[in-house]
This record gives structure tokens, sequence and C-alpha cells, in this order.
């Protein structure tokens, strides 16, 4: 208990306290900590929106300026939460609205965001400026439209891959007609056509404008048009790349894009053709980030793009690149802190692959700083993931994708584990993995015993038993989020480290075993966690013993939630009630 | 390994079998979602042909959201051709028509083809550009029309030398 410090001298020195975990910290050593440090806290991050009451959020946080939310689950994105599960926004903007109006920024992710709440956001907020939703789904253009007219103060609008109901282009036109303060407008995954007029007369007028990602449906013989009226951009998110365009077309847009003096980040690029990658020359040796993922060329021109680029920090590419390609990166370019290689989804039963294990090797000699990977490939080695491990200790995420399910090391026929075993090993400071192919238990206990800053790890096909789950749980020491598909375990380990449970964010097991019974006794056990069981048949009407379709289990101080759908059941704390479905909107 | 009584937990009751409650004989029921159990038939015993789902039936897998996967909705084929050292996958959905594609063709594996003729084929130049079709056919490129051709396509392979010469002459 600390009252030598005045009230205002603690308030100073913990407005140089940024990190929310350190403020967390701070709030945890005594009550006039906690006050001083609830009264000045601005970004409130919550990484589970059930995990906590919006209100109670609200009025913990007085002088709040910036919201940022999670909503589902991370294998969400990969199709495995069934449509309506949750995640709602609106219950948070409702909240703040009433006891928080001079929120300025709202980030949300993975939620369900209705016209309603953005409605809602434009009347309530009156020096709003931020709204980033990522991977958010359930408003459409109009809602949109809402935020662009009412929202004066508007800097910053990004709509990261969600799903959008797309009416029209008509929203671009509901910006103030009067100069704007846009710096960032991210508008990437809508489909339908803005008007180029309107487009340009926004662009003309918002003079601070420092980031700007085009949808498709933007053409390539209007990029030129837009560029001269955005010069200052540091990023660029092109539109389509690939209509045809005469020569002093082509020679105006070459001029433009070479205008872009500031430019760092360029994306977009679909369906980029081969002969407009001369174009692209320019703003190459300024840039540092780079996402080709959208841009179906091929080796050779990836090459004649990547050696110049010898600044890249961040490059997401398709595995067209192909080894051949990524040697050329580890070559060229030596700042790269990150990549990303996705699969061009061709065909998963090839015998001809000319993106291997060897592509992650170079880059991982060449590139001295790169720290995180996601790379999908169709088999793997341990002798490449024992090399990778050597070059690169200093990796924080890594995240290997063996595309073919069970794969074993192909040289040798052994499991991987003795290859992600090096990696967390060597790799001390891994906040984040993601393992695949095959793996038995052994790999698992490696990971217990040496991943002790992991916070993050995805397990999809592996191990033998309850036992890989339980190392995982007794081991990684910073474990906050556990998601595992399709593994041949579930309640001994699960009840076994039952405590574990609560010092995590959350843990979601689909198509494993886990039994309605061992849910029952571990929501009994723990008070504070939801432990929601998602499966299309009641659970109640089967043997405790029989699996369970999925489980998400997270910690919260909020009790059962109120929304879920009838295919979610919250097991209750009292086991003869069983599951509780309390379903109020 | 398994544990006998954890915790005065008697594993029996909990123990889990994929089967029908009430069953004593574990059916190996197969979800769609869950390829485990035929993948370890196919480790243990190599010669029974036990079919798995294939990948593109496991939901969700490989874990690419599915924003990227629509967005990439795109028809790669493989290119081979007779005598490269690589493969090469082009998407047919970027050329409109056969002497697009066919000039890409020529400027990616820099050889020239002959002048195409619905009669005789691809005249002189010993090179025969052919592709299978999705019923495993092998056909020329250019004997159906472009939207066909793009739609069924499956992959593609430049014929050179001695081969094309001998299907060159049979067609």
């Amino acid at each position: 208990m600390d009252r030598r410090f005045p009230f205002k001298v603690l308030e100073h020195i913990f407005s140089f306290v940024d990190s929310n975990e350190d403020r967390n910290s701070v709030s945890l050593v005594c009550k006039s900590w906690f006050e001083t440090e609830r009264r000045t806290r601005k970004r409130v991050f919550v990484g589970n929106c059930y995990a906590v009451s919006p209100l109670k959020v609200a009025r913990r946080f007085p002088k709040m300026r910036s919201l940022t939310l999670k909503g589902k689950p991370h294998f969400a994105d990969y199709n495995l939460v069934p449509d309506g599960w949750g995640g709602y926004a609106w219950p948070w903007i409702e909240a703040m609205a009433a006891r928080r109006p001079l929120l300025e920024e709202i980030r949300l992710k993975r939620m369900v965001v209705t016209d309603e709440c953005l409605e809602k956001i434009a009347a309530s907020f009156r020096d709003f400026k931020t709204l980033v939703l990522t991977s958010c789904e359930g408003f459409s253009t109009d809602g949109i439209a809402a935020i662009a007219s009412t929202c004066r103060k508007l800097r910053d609008l990004e709509l990261r891959e969600c799903i959008v109901d797309d009416l029209g282009g008509d929203w671009l036109s509901y910006f103030p007609e009067t100069s704007t303060s846009l710096v960032s407008l991210d508008f990437s995954c809508l489909d339908s056509e803005v008007k180029l007029s309107d487009l340009e007369r926004l662009l003309s007028r918002s003079p601070n404008l420092k980031s700007l990602k085009l949808n498709r449906s933007v053409t390539l013989d209007v990029l030129e048009s837009l560029l001269r009226r955005a010069p200052q951009l540091v990023e660029l998110g092109t539109g389509s790349f690939s209509d045809e365009l005469d020569p002093e077309e082509i020679a105006k847009l070459t001029k433009a894009l070479s205008e872009l003096k500031q430019l760092k980040s360029l994306s977009g690029l679909w369906d980029l053709l081969p002969e407009y990658i001369p174009l692209l020359y320019s703003v190459c040796p300024r840039l540092t980030s780079l996402n080709l993922s959208y841009a179906t060329v091929q080796m050779p021109d990836l090459i004649d793009l990547l050696s110049r680029c010898s600044k890249l920090q961040k490059l997401w590419v398709m595995d067209l690149i192909e080894d051949k390609g990524l040697k050329t990166v580890a070559l060229c370019c030596k700042e790269l802190r990150e990549l990303r290689v996705f699969p061009s989804g061709a065909d998963l039963d090839e015998t001809d692959v000319t993106l291997t294990e060897q592509g992650l090797v170079s880059v991982s000699e060449g590139c001295k700083k790169l720290e995180s990977v996601l790379y999908f490939c169709v088999q793997f080695t341990n002798a490449a993931l024992v090399s990778i491990a050597k070059n690169r200790p200093n990796f924080r995420c890594f995240r290997l994708c063996v595309m073919e399910p069970f794969a074993p090391d192909y040289r040798t026929q052994q499991p991987l584990d003795e290859g992600f075993k090096a990696i967390v090993e060597k790799c001390k400071d891994l906040r984040r993995l993601s393992v695949s192919g095959l793996l038995t238990d052994k790999a698992f206990e490696y990971i217990g015993v040496h991943a002790k800053k992991l916070r993050m790890l995805s397990i999809a096909f592996a191990g033998d038993s309850d036992l890989m789950l339980h190392h995982l749980l007794s081991g990684c020491q910073s474990l906050k989020k556990l998601e595992i598909r399709d593994c041949p375990f579930g309640d001994t380990a699960l009840l076994e480290n039952a405590a574990k449970l609560e010092t995590m964010r959350s843990l979601w097991m689909s198509s494993c075993f886990v039994s309605f019974g061992a849910c029952k006794q571990l929501s009994q056990k723990m008070p504070r966690l939801n432990v929601e069981v998602i499966d299309e048949h009641p659970p109640k009407t089967r043997p405790d013993s029989s699996p369970v379709e999925r489980i998400y289990i997270y910690r919260t101080v909020a009790g059962p939630r109120l929304d879920t759908p009838e295919f979610v059941w919250t097991i209750h704390k009292s086991p003869e009630v069983g599951v509780s479905r309390l379903s109020i909107r | 390994m398994a544990y006998e009584k954890v915790n005065e937990l008697n594993l029996k009751d909990t123990e889990l079998r994929l089967g029908l409650p009430g069953t004593e004989q574990a059916k190996e029921e197969q979800e769609v979602s869950c390829v485990r159990s035929s993948k370890r038939q196919l480790q243990s015993d190599n010669e029974e042909e036990s079919t798995p789902p294939t990948k593109s039936q496991i939901v969700g897998w490989p874990p690419v959201r599915s924003y990227r996967k629509n967005n990439n909705s795109v028809s790669y084929v493989k290119v081979s051709m007779d005598g490269a050292p690589y493969l090469r996958k082009i998407d047919l959905k970027t050329y409109k028509n056969y002497p697009e594609l066919l000039k890409a063709l020529e400027n990616m594996f820099k050889f020239t083809i002959g002048e195409y003729s619905e009669r005789e084929g691809y005249k002189g130049s010993g090179v025969l550009p052919t592709y299978e079709d999705k019923d495993g056919d092998w056909m020329l490129v250019g004997d159906v029309p472009w939207d066909m051709f793009s739609s069924s396509c499956k992959r593609l392979r430049i014929m050179k030398g001695s081969d094309a010469l001998v299907l060159d002459s049979a067609l």
C-alpha cells in the first residue's frame, strides 16, 4: 500500500506505461495502484469478448479512447465454427455509446457487426476517428455509408477481409464534401464498383491520406488518375492489375508510380500480368512490405520483381515462387522479418513439387532478421527443420502447414518430432507455433519442456494419446491460446490440468475425444470457465461417454453468455442441471 | 499409455469409442472431419486400399481463410514441356483465347509453335501442345472451343521430339 505517492504523481508515472500487459500487472499491486491505473488507461484490449461484460469494462476505464475486441475463436477462419456461434459487437457498442461517448477508436476482429452497430457508432461518438474491422461480418455498405457521412473526424476506415453485404459503391460518395481527415482507407474486401469520379474527388480532398487499399473492381486503366491525386501515399493496395493498357497508358502509369516517393507498402495486385512488372520497378527499392498473395505470377517474374526489393521486411507470396524464387529472396532481401507462403490451391496430389522445404531453409539461411513465418508445403523433413532452427533461433512465430495430414519426414519416414524439437529448443523466444505432419506424443513432450514463452499453439491431426495434451498443459508456462483439431485424446488430460485452463484465454478442441461427461466435470470443477459444447445434437440425448463435436473453453468473469444459438450449450455449474442454454437477445 | 484410475475416475465409464451408444463393438464411424483412423490403417497395412477422404473434403483444411480461398478461385493447371526441367503453373483465366495462351506458352518455354489448322493440327514445328481434360483423356489444344477447353483442362503437356511427330502424323 503506497500512500507516499500522491495520486497525481502515480498518474503521471503510469502515463508512460504503454503496454496493457504491464498495466495489468500494475493493477495488481495494490488498491490505489489499481484505481490510478484504471483512471489513466486509454487503450483497452479485450481478447475474448465473452470474458468480461461490456458494462464492467465501460465502468472501469473512464478515460477509454480506444477499444479493441476479439470475438470468434481463431479456427472460425477455417470454417470450423458454425455460423451464428456468436461474437456480437452490439452489446459492446451499446454499452460504450451510453457511457463512453468520447471513445475514438474501435477495432474488432472476428465479430458480428450489424448496420445497426455502425449507425450507433456514427451517432454516438462525436470524435470518432478509427474503425478497423478484421474478418468481421453482418453489415452492409449502408452501414459504411453511415460512418462515412456522419463521422466528421474520421481518420481510419479499414475493412480487412470482411464479409460485407455489398449493395453497391455509393457509400464512397457519402464522405463529407469538404476536405476529409482521412489517413487510411481500406475497402479491398468489397466486391462492387465504386464510381471513379467519387474516388477521384475523395482523394483530391483528402490531403492526409497515407494508406489506400482499393478493391479488385478498380481497374488498371484508372489507377494512374488516382495515384496522381495521392502522391503522398505510404501504403497502396491496387485493384486488378490485368487490364490491357496501350503504350501511352503504360507510360503514364509508370510515371505515376515512380512519383510515389513515400511508398513503403504495396498490395492488391490481383491477377498481375508479367508484362506489367516493369511498372513496379521504381517502387521496389523503397518497399518494406509487399503482398503478392493474390498475384498469379510465376517464379521467373517473381524473381524479376523481388531481386529489386532490397529493403523488404514483409513478404506475402504464393507457392508459385518455388524454391528458386525463395533463394533469390534469401540473397536479395536481407531485411526480411516476415514471410508467408500461401498455397496456390493447385492439386495436392502432386508428384512434381516445385516448392519444397528447401525454400524455407534458404530463406532461414540468408535472411538473418527473419522472425515470423507462415509456410504451406506438401511435405517436409526433420533435417530441414533442424537446419531452420539452427539458422534462425530468433523466430517468434513459426507456423508450418504440411498440407498432407500425418505426413512423415518424406526421406526417413519418421515422425517430425525431432524437427519440431529443434525449433522449440533453439527458438527460445517463440511466441506462436503451428505444427503439422506426423507427430507423436514425443513432439509435445518437447514442446512442453522447451517452449516456455509460447503463447499460442495450433495443432491438427497429431499425437497418440492424452499424454500429448498433458505435456502441453503442464509444460507450456506462457500458453494462452490452444487450438486443436482431429487429435485422439481429451478427457484425462483436460481434467488433470483443469486449473491451467484458467490461466489461459481459451482452448478449442474439435473432432477430438472429449466426452460430454468430462465437460460436465470440468465445468463443475472450474467456476470461472465457460465450457461450451458446440454440437449438432443436444448432449443430453447421448450418454456421458459419447464424444462431443467441438468444445470451446474460456475463462470469464461474466458467467455463461446469454446469446448462444441452438447448437451451443454452456455447461451449467451444478451437475444436476446439466446444460444451460439461456438465450436472451 | 492409459491411466487406470485417475482422481478416482473410473476410466471405463468415460472410455470413448467411436460408436453408437449401447453397442459393445466399436464401429469405425468415419466423420468427414476426422481422418485419423483411416490414415492409421494405411500406415499399418500397406496393401489395403482404404480410401481416406480426399483433402478437399476435409473441413477447413488446409487452413486457409475462406476469404483467401474465394479470391484465389483460379483454375491453375500444370504445364510441362518434354525436356524442360521445371513444371509451370498457369491460370487459364488470364487468357481469353487460344492465341493468347499459345503466345504465353511460347514465352514461358522459349519455343515456337507451328500454325494450327483444324484439319491438320500443328504443322511443322515438331511441338505439340496437348492437354488432359476432366475425363482423363489427352487432347490436342485447339480442337474444342476455348470456353470448353478452359473449363475442362486439367493439365497441359507440350510434347516435343519423336513423341510429337508420332502423334502429329497420327492425327
